[in-house]
Formats: C-alpha cells, sequence, structure tokens
C-alpha cells in the first residue's frame, strides 16, 4: 500500500504557485538615519503618511529597520499584503518628499534582487549577420503593370493580378492569415493582418513577414500617409504582464491602461501610448500631418493636442485649448506640397476646426496654420445643428458641410462653405440649399464635387408610410474667372446614397448601398465628349451587383470592383469587376466572402513635363499595348481550345471503353446462357441504344 | 464561364415554355392543395406520360406535352417518396412514408399489391428487365435502413410473394439512393456519408466503393442510358458523374447550392442540376437567394451553360425525356413545370465544333 500512500507527484502537480513574495515587499530608502530609540516615532510617522498620501494602512510588525551599531541606514524594508499595494505605493510615493530633508525612494525588492543577480561582466552582443531584405514594391515592377487586388473569403486571403482580357491570376494564396480584417498601408507597400496577439505587416513578393507590434488584442489600424508610422487600437486597455514571464512587451509602467499606440513601421519600435476617451470613438483616433511630422488628438469640447513626430513630445509643451471644438482634420499633403516641399518651400501645416453655438457666441468654422499657431481665415455662422469637414484630397479646397436649422427649428437645410486654400486669403464661397445634403465628394484632384441632398423629413407629418424620399444628384464646378461653383447638373429622383469618384477624377459611379431592392450601380461621366469638345455630363453605363455593400475603383481608375461582404449579410457575397463602361470583366460568389480590397500604388515618379509627353503621344504607347492584348487573347483562346480539345477526345476515348466492356458483358451473359428469358431482354437494350444515335 | 452565360441567353431554353400551373388543375378537381412534388418518373420508352408523387399522398400521371392530367392513384396514407414505371407502361410501384410499397395497374388505376414494411420507402426501382423491384427503405425507429429486392409475378399481378426474394441492410451509413445497373446481381447505392459502393446482391456483397464520393448526404443517383456512368447529387454542392464500372469520379459539376436532384440529359452533352436552399431555410429568404433555378452544365467541360428560373421553391426532382426532348423539374413549391427544348437547344453549338460523342 506504499506506494499508493505516496501522493507527492500529484500535490506537485496541482501544487499553487505562490506568488513571489518579494513581490509584496518594498524598500523605503532615503529615509532618515536614526538610531533604534527613535524607531517608534518614525513608524509612526510613516503610517501616518502611508495612510494619507497612499492610502496604504500598515502596522508597526510591517516594517524592518535592520540596525547597524544600534542605528538605522536610512532604508526600511516593507511588507505589505500583496504585490498591488506594492505597487500602488511605489505609484503614489516614489520621488514625493516625506518631510523637509527627506524623499521617499521606493523599489520593490524584487527589482533589487534582480539587479543584486546582474552579471557585472560585460558580454558583448553578438552582430547579426546582415539579411537581404525582400523588395517591398516589388509587385509594381509586373512586366505589364498590372494592379493587384486582394480578396478574403472564410479562412483564406487571395493577392490576384487584374488581368483585362482573362480571369484574376493568383499571385499569393494564404490560410488563416488575419484574425479579423485586412488592411493595406497607403502606398500598398505592407499588409496588415491583425491577431490576438498584436499586427504583422506583410511585404514583398511572397508576403513574408516584415515587422510585427505585439498590442494585444488589437482591433483597429491606421497608417500614416506616408506609411512610415502605424497606430493601433484595441477595446482592452493595456496590462503590463507580470514580472518574471517571459513574454516581450514593449509597453512600461507609462503605458499602462491606455488603448492607443504609435509604432514606426520600420524600426518596429513603439513611440507613444494614449489613452481613449469614453463614449463614441471616430476612428482614425489620431490624425496625421499631411507631411506626417505632426499627430494630433482631439479632446471633444476642450482641446487639440498635437505632437511632433517621431519624439511625440508635446508642441510647444502645450495644447491648443479651443473651447467646445467638435472635430478638426488636417489639410492634405497635395502633390504641389511634395513639389514645393522638393524645392525647400514647404507650406506651414494647416488644420481645420469647429466649435458650435454657445449662449451668444456663434458658431466658428477656423483655419489655422501649425506649428506657427497663426489664425489664418475664421468665419463665423448661425443657426448650425452640424458640420462636416471635408478636404479635396489634394489640399486645395476645405468644403464644410453645414446643417442648419430655421429660426423656428422645425426643418433643417444645408449651406456649403468651401474655402479656397490655396488662394490670397482664403476667399469663403457658400452654396445655399434647400435640402440637406446626406452625402458629399470631391472630385479627387478636381475642381468639382458631386452631393446627394434631400428634403428633410425629420420633421414632417404628412409622410405617406412606406413612401420612400427620393434624392437629387448635383455635380458643381468651381468657375474660376467668378471664383465661385456654378451648378453643372442636377439629377432627380434618384434612390442612391454613395457617389464614388474615380481616383483619377472625371467618371463617378452612384449606387445605393445597403438596400434589399435596389442594388444597381450607375456609371456617369462628367467630361463626356471631351474630345468633340462639347462637354456634359451623361450616363454611360449600368450594372447590378444584389446585395452589395463595397465599392471600389482600382487605383488607375480603369477598373471598377464591387463586392458583397459576408460581414454585412450573407446573401449571394462575392464580388465582381467591370471595366469603365461596365463590361464585366469578372464576377464570383464565394460563400463566406469577407473583403475586397484593391492594392493601393505609390505616386508616381514621372515629373509633370514627362507625364504631358505621355499623354501627348498616348496614341504610339496604345498601338503597342493593343497588338500586345490582342496577342494575348488569340494566345489565350487557342490555349483552351486545345484543353478543350483534350478534355473531349479523353472523354470520347471513355465513352468507346465503356460501350466496348458493356457489348463484352452481353456477350459473356449470352455464353453462360442460364437464364434464357433475361438474354432476350438484353438484346432488345442494344436496339434502344443504336436506335439513339440517330437523332 | 462567363461568355458562355452570355451566349446562352441568346440560346432560348423556353421552347413552348410547357410551364403547367399542375397544381391549380388539381384543385379544381378537388383535392388538397399541400402538393409537394417528392419524386418524378417519365415512362420509359415514349416519354409521354409523367407521374408525379407528393406529400399529399397521392400520385398523378399527366400528358407531358400538354400537362393534362390523365388520372390518380389513390391509396397511400402518407407522403409518396418515390415512384417508378416499367418500360412498356403497364405497371407503376410507389414507395411510402406509410411503410407500403404498392403495386398499381397504370391504365386502371387499382391497386394490384402492397407490401407492408418496418419503416417509409424512399427508392423504387424496375430492373432492367421489368422482372424484380429494388426498394429502399430509411432508417428509423430501431430498424437499419434496407434494401430488398422483390420479384415481380406480372402474369397475375395480385398474387405476389409477400417476403422479398432478397433482403440485406447494408453495413455503415444509411443507404439514400439505389439503383440497378447492366451487370446481373449488381446495383449502386448512394450513402448519407457521401459514400457511393456496389453490391453483388445476391451474395450481398459490397464489390466497389468510393468512400469519399461526396462530403455530404447524396441525395439523387439517375443512370445514363446505357448504365456505364451515372451522376450524383448531393447536400455538398456538388454533383459528380461516376464509372460504373470502376466507381472513379469522371466529371465534378461544383454548384453555389445543395443539390436534390441530378440527371443527365440524353441527344446533347448536357446534364440538369436542380435543388437550392433546404426547405426549413426557405422562409428566411427571397426567392432569388434560394437558387431554385435548374442548371445547365455542360458534361465534358463542367462548366455551367444556363439556368432555367421559374421554382420558388427547393426543386426536388428533377426528370428528363427519354429521347432528350423535354424536362420536367418537380419542386417543393407543389409545381411540377415541364419545358419542351427548341431547335435551337439543340442546334447551337455553346463551344463551337467542340462536342462529345452523344450516347
Amino acid at each position: 500500500m506504499a506506494e499508493i500512500d505516496d501522493y507527492s507527484d500529484i500535490y506537485a502537480k496541482h501544487a499553487i504557485q505562490q506568488p513571489n513574495e518579494l513581490e509584496s515587499i518594498v524598500v523605503l530608502d532615503g529615509m532618515p538615519v536614526i538610531g533604534e530609540d527613535k524607531q517608534p516615532k518614525l513608524y509612526k510617522a510613516l503610517k501616518k503618511t502611508l495612510s494619507t498620501k497612499a492610502g496604504v494602512e500598515v502596522e508597526d510588525d510591517q516594517f524592518y529597520m535592520p540596525l547597524v551599531d544600534g542605528k538605522g541606514d536610512g532604508y526600511i524594508f516593507l511588507t505589505l499584503k500583496n504585490s498591488t499595494e506594492a505597487t500602488t505605493l511605489i505609484k503614489k510615493l516614489d520621488n514625493v518628499p516625506f518631510d523637509s530633508k527627506h524623499t521617499f525612494q521606493i523599489n520593490k525588492f524584487s527589482e533589487i534582487d534582480s539587479y543584486l543577480n546582474a552579471s557585472d561582466s560585460y558580454n558583448e552582443p553578438a552582430i547579426q549577420p546582415h539579411k537581404p531584405k525582400d523588395h517591398l514594391r516589388s509587385w509594381l515592377g509586373d512586366a505589364q503593370g498590372r494592379d493587384q487586388f486582394l480578396t478574403f473569403q472564410a479562412d483564406e486571403v487571395l493577392l490576384n493580378y487584374n488581368n483585362r482580357n482573362n480571369p484574376p491570376e493568383v499571385a499569393q494564396a494564404k490560410q488563416n492569415w488575419t484574425n479579423s480584417y485586412i488592411s493595406f498601408s497607403p502606398q500598398g507597400t505592407y499588409i496588415g493582418t491583425l491577431h490576438r496577439q498584436g499586427v504583422i505587416l506583410h511585404g514583398g513578393p511572397d508576403l513574408n513577414e516584415v515587422c510585427r507590434f505585439a498590442h494585444p488584442n488589437v482591433k483597429l489600424i491606421d497608417f500614416s500617409p506616408k506609411e512610415n508610422y502605424f497606430v493601433t487600437w484595441s477595446n482592452e486597455p493595456i496590462v503590463l504582464p507580470k514580472p518574471g514571464t517571459s513574454t516581450v512587451c514593449p509597453f512600461s509602467q507609462d503605458d499602462e491602461g491606455n488603448s492607443l499606440a504609435v509604432w514606426d513601421v520600420k524600426t518596429g519600435e513603439l513611440l507613444r501610448t494614449f489613452p481613449t476617451t469614453p463614449g463614441k470613438m471616430p476612428w482614425p483616433h489620431l490624425k496625421w500631418s499631411g507631411d506626417e511630422k505632426f499627430i494630433g488628438r482631439l479632446v471633444p469640447g476642450q482641446q487639440i493636442s498635437i505632437y511632433s513626430v517621431p519624439d511625440m513630445n508635446l508642441v510647444d509643451k502645450k495644447s491648443l485649448k479651443i473651447p467646445g471644438v467638435v472635430d478638426f482634420d488636417w489639410r492634405p499633403w497635395g502633390d504641389k506640397d511634395a513639389v514645393d516641399s522638393n524645392k525647400g518651400n514647404q507650406r506651414e501645416n494647416m488644420l481645420a476646426f469647429w466649435t458650435p453655438e454657445v449662449e451668444n457666441q456663434p458658431a466658428r468654422v477656423t483655419l489655422m496654420s501649425f506649428p506657427s499657431r497663426q489664425v489664418l481665415r475664421s468665419k463665423n455662422l448661425f443657426n448650425v445643428s452640424n458640420a462636416k469637414l471635408s478636404w479635396q484630397n489634394q489640399g486645395d479646397f476645405l468644403c464644410v458641410q453645414v446643417n442648419r436649422h430655421t429660426k423656428t427649428k422645425k426643418s433643417m437645410f444645408c449651406n456649403l462653405e468651401i474655402f479656397r486654400v490655396r488662394d490670397k486669403d482664403y476667399p469663403v464661397e457658400v452654396v445655399e440649399l434647400k435640402d440637406i445634403v446626406t452625402f458629399f465628394a470631391w472630385e479627387p484632384r478636381g475642381e468639382r464635387f458631386a452631393i446627394i441632398a434631400q428634403p428633410d423629413t425629420s420633421n414632417a407629418q404628412n409622410m405617406a408610410p412606406g413612401v420612400v424620399v427620393k434624392s437629387s444628384v448635383s455635380f458643381y464646378q468651381l468657375d474660376k474667372a467668378k471664383g465661385d461653383f456654378r451648378l453643372l447638373k442636377t439629377l432627380d429622383n434618384k434612390s442612391v446614397n454613395t457617389i464614388h469618384f474615380n481616383p483619377r477624377g472625371r467618371h463617378v459611379v452612384l449606387s445605393t448601398i445597403g438596400s434589399q431592392s435596389k442594388f444597381d450601380l450607375e456609371l456617369w461621366d462628367l467630361d463626356y465628349g471631351m474630345d468633340e469638345k462639347k462637354e456634359e455630363i451623361q450616363q454611360i453605363g449600368q450594372v447590378e451587383f444584389y446585395g452589395v455593400t463595397d465599392i471600389d475603383w482600382d487605383p488607375s481608375g480603369r477598373f471598377l470592383a464591387a463586392s458583397a461582404s459576408t460581414w454585412r449579410h450573407q446573401l449571394e457575397n462575392g464580388y465582381a469587376i467591370w471595366d469603365i463602361k461596365g463590361q464585366e470583366l469578372t464576377k464570383t460568389t464565394v460563400e463566406k466572402f469577407k473583403q475586397f480590397l484593391w492594392r493601393p500604388r505609390p505616386k508616381t515618379l514621372l515629373p509633370k513635363d514627362e507625364q504631358k509627353k505621355i499623354r501627348k503621344n498616348l496614341r504610339d504607347y496604345s498601338r503597342t499595348f493593343e497588338d500586345e492584348d490582342a496577342a494575348e487573347e488569340s494566345n489565350v483562346s487557342a490555349e483552351l481550345l486545345t484543353q478543350r480539345k483534350a478534355l473531349v477526345d479523353k472523354w470520347n476515348a471513355w465513352r468507346k471503353q465503356c460501350r466496348q466492356q458493356a457489348a463484352l458483358a452481353v456477350e459473356e451473359s449470352a455464353k453462360s446462357g442460364d437464364d434464357d428469358t433475361t438474354v432476350e431482354e438484353w438484346v432488345e437494350e442494344i436496339i434502344e441504344e443504336t436506335e439513339q444515335v440517330l437523332p | 464561364m462567363k461568355q458562355m452565360v452570355l451566349r446562352l441567353s441568346t440560346l432560348n431554353f423556353d421552347i413552348e415554355d410547357g410551364e403547367h400551373q399542375m397544381r391549380e388543375m388539381s384543385e379544381s378537381d378537388g383535392s388538397t392543395a399541400s402538393n409537394f412534388a417528392s419524386g418524378l418518373s417519365v415512362n420509359n420508352k415514349d416519354g409521354d406520360l409523367i407521374f408525379s408523387v407528393s406529400k399529399d399522398h397521392r400520385i398523378n400521371v399527366w400528358f407531358s406535352h400538354n400537362g393534362e392530367r390523365l388520372g390518380t392513384y389513390e391509396g397511400h396514407n402518407g407522403t409518396v417518396w418515390t415512384v417508378s414505371v416499367d418500360k412498356n407502361t403497364e405497371f407503376l410501384v410507389s414507395g411510402s412514408a406509410d411503410n407500403t410499397l404498392k403495386l398499381w395497374s397504370v391504365k386502371t388505376g387499382t391497386c394490384l399489391y402492397t407490401w407492408e414494411f418496418p419503416t417509409a420507402i424512399k427508392r423504387v426501382q424496375w430492373s432492367n428487365d421489368d422482372t424484380k423491384i429494388l426498394a429502399v427503405t430509411e432508417e428509423r425507429m430501431g430498424y437499419k435502413g434496407a434494401l430488398r429486392i422483390l420479384d415481380i409475378n406480372k402474369e397475375q399481378p395480385t398474387q405476389q410473394a409477400a417476403e422479398p426474394s432478397i433482403f440485406f441492410e447494408p453495413p455503415g451509413s444509411k443507404v439514400t439512393v439505389a439503383a440497378f445497373t447492366a451487370n446481373k446481381n449488381e446495383l449502386v447505392t448512394a450513402h448519407e456519408s457521401g459514400k457511393v459502393a456496389k453490391f453483388n446482391y445476391q451474395d450481398k456483397t459490397q464489390t466497389a466503393a468510393n468512400e469519399d464520393a461526396h462530403q455530404d448526404s447524396i441525395q439523387d443517383l439517375q443512370m445514363s442510358q446505357d448504365q456505364t456512368y451515372f451522376i450524383t447529387s448531393s447536400k455538398d454542392k456538388v454533383s459528380k458523374l461516376f464509372d460504373t464500372n470502376t466507381l472513379q469520379v469522371v466529371k465534378t459539376f461544383a454548384t453555389d447550392s445543395p443539390l436534390n436532384s441530378a440527371s443527365i440529359a440524353p441527344g446533347s452533352p448536357y446534364i440538369v442540376l436542380g435543388g437550392g436552399q433546404e426547405a426549413m431555410d426557405v422562409t428566411t429568404t427571397g426567392a432569388r437567394q434560394g437558387k431554385f433555378e435548374c442548371r445547365f452544365w455542360h458534361k465534358v467541360f463542367e462548366e455551367e451553360v444556363g439556368r432555367v428560373k421559374g421554382h420558388f421553391g427547393p426543386i426536388n426532382t428533377i426528370a428528363v425525356h427519354p429521347q432528350g426532348k423535354a424536362f420536367a423539374s418537380g419542386g417543393e413549391d407543389g409545381y411540377v413545370r415541364v419545358h419542351w427544348f427548341d431547335d435551337s437547344y439543340f442546334r447551337t453549338k455553346v463551344y463551337g465544333d467542340l462536342e462529345p460523342e452523344l450516347d
């Protein structure tokens, strides 16, 4: 029975891990050097200080002051109830004065212990051999200059080349690549995948891991415009790993409880963390200036804090105090700014913000330069219920969509306040509308914008139930001579709710997203007949995609993709790609289709004059490409034909073999002749078969 | 594939648009309205009659050329799952959820003989020489799914042997469908697990098996006319052609909806697939998402060439005219739809001159 009584192995297996006792012991340093006689008095004073300043109640027997020659040495051991109490004590009282002459220097005993164990000799770290890195922009070297797109279905991620005449070609396939969604960096260099432990950036021809950022339970990510930095957010505040565990954690005590982190993409290092304010959080929460030199954080109603990057210090050590501020946005970095910057005369960064009406003070939109903090232009507005800032992507114009109410507050209407930012004194034009604007979009690189407007029905009482409010789509253009915005065309009686401008301008798609009954996409050309010098706005195509949830133009503006993601609904998920006129190129329904993304392209490196030259000689260039396309097309169809021919031959051969076998079987059964009646029936079968060949 | 579909829209499948709303006709006869077609059989020689069975306990026979009802066979007391008619259109067998198998006179509509089994009969089929019938019974109430072969006395049809000549319970997953092959004493079975197998029913032994034929339950199995290959359709959304001899997969047709039935169209290089979202999920979605169309696939190139819309419930069964002139589909919506192919269906060559030899 002896071996049965021996439970030591089970005890060992289930033994409760004793928390490191040293964790709850702290060393109070910088204390007065006193004799044993004064000990009770010191303890009393300490107890009072700990209780009042740190809220930690202790008894005399928790102190231990080692005595040397009957005197203390200026430090006291204090055993606390647990390690959390120790942590609070350090947080509250470390570097805090005890009396006029003495200041607390508090450390956990475990820390001191760990320094004791440090080796005295210096070990030179081994220098890692240089490993060549993948070319992160290798996809731009595609011989045919094709764009890539990424599709995410079930657990599979595919990176495809978009072929004009053929089905997409899969460049890379990855299984179980991300825990939630996938994001490209703004210039397409990196692909970010989210995992429980953090974010991984992938790049290069094989999409290998480039960098990883340990932010547990990350939920949202955002790249800076030039993709040098990176912001992550988790809904769970950062918790430091327990001391002693081996997990690598980039966070320090200062980061505890924060939930936003800013990282350097190239080094993978953490730059700084921020807390988020409770309540609704707009994303991106931290906004980058166009040149990536600053990052701004809004504290609604109070201030905008702007930090310089990468040192992440608050610029001039003070925030912009703007009582009531609702929203702000930086002016984007246009091509012109890049040229100016290369010449060395970069304009200062600019930001726009607005404050609502408070008592007798009107609502106000302000343009401010930064870091000089000079107000460039501000405009007062009245009867404002809401406003929305929209910058044109080149940073030429700012449109403030102002929802205003009539004096009775019974109905709403909208004004568009448009700031021309590149002109002297920042002139403001106002477009007054009777309706409310539900959607606003600038033409990228253009001087036009499109809006969807509909009458305000929030207070209408005589609305028949089930009546759908029809919207109108209007296009406006800057009139350079007059300096105001002129209405080009209004399309009435539309039920669309989104406008997607082609990234190259000129073309738009009008669509209805999130509707069960409407799912057509209208393609419009704003410069129809431009070659014949009679420009007009004309519809050039219409396509359908059931249950469309996302619409994207490819970076070249030649192709349009629509997708239906299973994240929104489970009906006919998949994607389709059309050309600019609505000719369908590919359409796939895939179960559990989640995400469709075009891979963005970096800005062109060709200077303006070279671009002009290409545009001028476009016909000559396109001829060679058309020849290539034609050759490829005939190639492919020839390939397909041979493949089909092989299939037919294989089928015919198999059928022949089947027939022979069947005939053989009949013969055999006839020979064996064990059942006369069945033999007759078999003969009948064969006759029937020969009959079949005739029609 | 994309081009194929576009070209097909000019191919006008809807020949006479022989859509006959048979449910309304039966209603005018004063019968109940809940008439879910669960099985179809087209008489083998001429294709002039269509036998339909449904959850309303009744077997109907219709003229295939105009959809007029010729008559009914009444006597079952449960959903009739399956029906089969002999080559000379003399005798009809039907299997029902009332656990009975009935032999009928096609001409007079009288029930000649009734067999009773412990569980429902899910599939019946006449043998090639019309002397035997095969019956597949459901696995339920402690009874395993079983295969029975019954010898039919055609001389005195009301005098039948009460006991099957052969009875056996294939081991493993339940048999959902079975069919005779051209070989003596041989039949193929399709199983709930997605397996297909061949049995010698005299020895009651499995002679060949393809365990991973499908990923989910096989709902239908139909032989080609010469029985050298057969088509299966499964809940796993895939239909496959198998070589009867080797049970190897010859062709695969992957669709986007669960399939209940598949049929090989003689005289053309196509197969017809039907299915759709399962009946229990139908109410949660519209007809558009239900995928209740009959799909035509090219059987050699494994590409879809066209769809025929019309049903507003899942398609339970498909049967093609023995000479390939028409096809009929029976749906959970209670309609049997008959489409006659027009000339362009036979003339149009979707893939140019590349066509396989036809059966």
